[in-house]
């Protein structure tokens, strides 16, 4: 490579080259090696092969949800079925893709390799954890096939529990089930960072990835049992009548609030947080520095997940709670923003005396740490009291949330999963097109969620499928926007698909970073390393790197 | 220029009709736009910032211009900078806001009140005078307004965007909240909490009257009894005089002068007598006996709307001592202007 290459790309010599004849896609042939296997990899292809599908049906809803809203007339489907698509929207979005996205499908691939294992504790429970998102999944479509649920994805009771004769109880089964997948994957992500680091891995040599996981396993173990418990009340009080929630029957309506947000507030940390991780392994290899204040930034990951099981009543500031209370969330809620602040910064101080090249993986965690500066301030107006009053459940808040799950979460995914796609498959994406791809996608992104800003401060509000004319300029630039999105998003598929025959050989370290799973061979053994490794440096040490390379050629398995 | 006429005429038509701020039409309105303002140029700042950081060190260390990078620790000074000076922002932030907050969620002391029912999907106003609206507000300039809002079914939510207020409808119990409209005209009034099949069609319109205006408005749409005029009719009907007949021997408290006063209860506990205390106490007697009395009162749950619980309510506040004459009044003359206001059974 000479210095003025732009690229830190290093493939083998593709007329030599060869994919590893043993690695843990050609361990075992046939259908059933694959559903019974218990071998992380295997199953973190699984999830991704699942999500990807649940992120396209979810995503066509959204297609007709922005398709309805191009005229401020009914026009394009009925109010009932309008209430469906975005019900199922939230639901499939929220609970079958963002937050398996990137712990089930990269972490769990990864998680076991980068601290020296050769597989997570519990293999098992990882095959079970997936079989219980499938079932979750196929109750979600039988509910969809049987003709949907309209509650929302936030189940609001009373209209959840006595006013809707939709498929709700099949619903939040599904909903109930699927949360079993995140605290098993949860479980055994903690189980296996407590106990299986290989010697040497010491807690502060792990890469920033982990602690990520780490705060979000915690997380979801902690936060998801109580989102079980609000389906269970919701399901005993429509089915036989309990007055939890009603106030008829000497419920508390705002009890249900309460246990919802509780888990659904942490949640938001669970997608984000593996999302960050990615970030921080992205930008360190094309930058070619360390992780700029390493234990910052993973303490700021434990403070996130910390605090953020303490300000789940901001989402209910003008629902009636104490003012004095809603004083205390408030204030907690910006102490929660600042560990992000932080982050920001670090990432793009990072960068500094870096030695930088813009592959597509970077390209997305560019696009992440825009779209996220602008979630994360975006929600600084949503804590700040006075102001939610204008801007609670209104296009602010759809806006709001989609730029951290969407601009945020499913960016730092994209990158992820191009970052990490030679380790998976042993070959290389097109690099030119999936540039493409990366920039579609932020303009699209953009088009969509800019304008629903300035919606939510006239006052649209959310779920609307009928709106005054005076806003349709702007849902007309929203639609367009979605429009670009869909191209974004469909071009990942056809490329990466065509790669799994036709991409380049990668080798095992095309980006030249300094991760464990990167000094293995690509695609991985089954049993990861043949010799348990031993941890003899610190994380993203590029000067480690370089001496291993010239000085030693080893090659596993 | 390629671009037709007519398309440019409708171009230009689409625009004009198109807003990208809202009207400031309260006395709210503008202090929520100033923290509007602050907010959105702390944002424009902080990304710009980020961008600005991320651009410049992308150009100048960018591989071809710096082949090997320099590794760095990082630096506590720099880390100490950007979590203190966001901190001190957001503290900022939540301040002002907090301070926002008890503004439009405590209504003066002078604020006229007017009660809000939501139901899938309509928006009934209830004037002290006895007007009624659906999907209609209609209310005077320069005098702060309170609503006193519930819900007969689902949480709904009561927004006004161009004042800048919006809260909660909840079943159960009443939410406040207040504004004071400065600008003549009419104002969208939406529906903000999802509330099932045609949420985006319990949408109204608020309209905002100079003073005279409104009281000619009260005069014509009055339907000739006020909501406690109604509630006295109510409380006679329902027999609740028989045992809050005022009477010191008689088995219920006598009401006078009972609203806005401390009451002592039977456990021992004390409470303040508002609109909530006393709608809880029509349905949930059995929780509230006041010190002194038997539990003998049977619960109204289910047998009076939250209407009719308005006027019963109102009814409560005008009482003041030696109401006996008064509830008594229920003439075949009042029968007759009015309905029953009991409403069909509270769902």
């Amino acid at each position: 490579m000479s210095a003025t290459s732009t690229t830190i790309l290093n493939l083998p010599d593709q007329s030599t080259a060869t994919i590893p004849k043993k690695n843990y896609i050609t361990a075992e042939h046939g259908l059933l090696s694959w559903l019974l296997t218990g071998d992380h990899k295997r199953i973190a292809m699984l999830y991704l092969i699942s999500i990807t599908v649940f992120f396209f049906i979810g995503g066509a809803f959204a297609g007709l949800i922005r398709l309805e809203l191009l005229t401020p007339q009914p026009d394009l489907v009925a109010s009932d079925t309008y209430n469906k698509l975005f019900t199922m929207h939230g639901v499939i979005m929220v609970f079958l893709f963002l937050v398996p996205s990137v712990p089930a499908t990269i972490g769990n691939f990864l998680i076991p390799i980068m601290v020296g294992a050769r597989d997570l504790a519990f293999p098992k429970i990882n095959l079970l954890s997936w079989y219980l998102y499938v079932v979750g999944g196929i109750l979600v479509l039988s509910a969809l096939v049987l003709g949907g649920v309209d509650t929302g994805w936030t189940f609001t009771t009373p209209l959840s529990t006595h006013y809707l004769n939709t498929h709700v109880l099949t619903t939040a089964t599904a909903i109930f089930v699927a949360g079993f997948s995140s605290i098993f994957t949860g479980l055994n992500f903690i189980v296996t960072i407590h106990r299986m680091r290989c010697p040497g891995m010491t807690w502060f040599r792990m890469p920033l990835f982990v602690w990520a996981h780490y705060a979000a396993s915690i997380l979801m173990v902690l936060g998801t049992p109580v989102l079980a418990i609000s389906l269970v009340l919701v399901a005993l009080e429509r089915v036989f009548g309990i007055g939890v929630f009603d106030p008829a029957k000497g419920g508390d309506p705002l009890l249900f609030q309460h246990l919802f947000w509780f888990y659904s507030h942490p949640a938001v940390y669970i997608m984000i947080l593996p999302g960050m991780g990615v970030i921080s392994e992205v930008v360190s290899t094309f930058s070619r520095k360390r992780v700029f204040g390493y234990t910052a930034v993973a303490f700021s990951s434990v403070a996130i997940a910390l605090f953020g099981f303490f300000v789940w009543a901001h989402h209910m500031f003008i629902m009636g709670i104490s003012n004095y209370s809603a004083l205390v969330f408030s204030l907690l809620t910006m102490l929660v923003a600042v560990p992000s602040a932080i982050k920001i910064f670090n990432w793009s101080f990072t960068l500094q005396k870096g030695s930088i090249t813009f592959e597509t993986p970077m390209l997305y965690a560019f696009g992440f740490m825009g779209l996220f500066t602008i979630g994360g301030l975006t929600g600084v107006f949503l804590g700040s009291l006075g102001m939610d009053i204008q801007l609670t459940e209104t296009y602010f808040i759809v806006a709001h949330f989609h730029f951290v799950m969407v601009g945020g979460m499913l960016m730092a995914f994209l990158s992820g999963v191009h970052f990490w796609w030679p380790k998976m498959t042993g070959r290389m994406y097109p690099e030119s097109l999936s540039k493409l791809a990366a920039v579609v996608t932020f303009i699209g992104f953009n088009l969509t969620f800019m304008p629903q800003f300035i919606l939510g401060y006239l006052g649209m509000p959310r779920r609307y499928h009928a709106y005054p004319p005076e806003f349709q300029v702007l849902n007309v630039l929203s639609t367009a926007g979605a429009t670009v999105l869909g191209v974004g998003y469909m071009l990942p598929i056809l490329y990466l698909a065509w790669s799994l025959k036709y991409g380049e050989i990668a080798g095992d370290n095309p980006w030249q970073a300094t991760g464990l799973e990167w000094q293995i061979q690509s695609p991985p053994l089954t049993e990861n390393f043949t010799e348990i490794p031993i941890m003899d440096h610190e994380a993203y040490d590029y000067e480690w790197l370089e001496h291993k390379t010239q000085h030693e050629v080893t090659h596993v398995g | 220029m390629g671009i037709s006429p007519v398309l440019w005429q409708f171009l230009m038509k689409w625009l004009n009709a198109s807003a990208l701020f809202p009207r400031e039409a309260s006395t709210i309105a503008p202090q929520m736009d100033a923290l509007y303002f602050f907010l959105l140029g702390m944002t424009v700042v902080g990304v710009v910032l980020v961008v600005v950081i991320v651009a410049v060190f992308s150009m100048r260390y960018r591989k071809s211009v710096h082949p090997v990078a320099t590794q760095i620790e990082g630096s506590t000074l720099l880390e100490a900078t950007w979590t203190i000076i966001p901190l001190g922002l957001f503290l900022v932030c939540f301040v002002w806001g907090a301070l926002l907050y008890f503004r439009i969620y405590n209504p003066p002391v002078n604020s006229m009140n007017i009660y809000i029912v939501g139901k899938q999907w309509m928006w009934k106003a209830e004037h002290p005078g006895g007007q009624h609206e659906i999907n209609m507000l209609h209310v005077p300039m320069g005098q702060p307004i309170q609503l006193t809002m519930i819900s007969q079914d689902v949480f709904h939510s009561y927004s006004i965007p161009d004042f800048r207020i919006k809260r909660e409808v909840i079943p159960g119990r009443y939410s406040t909240v207040w504004f004071e409209a400065t600008t003549p005209g009419t104002y969208h009034i939406f529906c903000t909490q999802y509330c099932g099949t045609n949420h985006s069609q319990m949408i109204g319109e608020v309209t905002v009257l100079s003073p005279e205006d409104y009281k000619k408005w009260t005069e014509e749409s009055t339907s000739g009894m006020s909501l406690a005029q109604n509630g006295e009719r109510l409380f006679a009907s329902m027999g609740c005089n028989a045992c809050h007949s005022g009477n010191a021997a008689a088995r219920g408290p006598s009401l006078a002068g009972v609203f806005g006063s401390q009451l002592q209860l039977a456990n021992g506990s004390r409470v303040q007598v508002n609109e909530a205390y006393l709608r809880d106490a029509i349905l949930n007697p059995s929780q509230h006996i006041t010190a002194g009395y038997s539990p003998i009162m049977p619960t109204y749950q289910g047998q009076i709307s939250e209407d009719g619980l308005i006027d019963i309510v109102e009814y409560l506040k005008t009482l003041n001592t030696n109401y006996r004459v008064q509830q008594t009044l229920t003439t075949s003359e009042s029968d007759q202007a009015a309905p029953p206001a009991t409403g069909g059974a509270n769902q």
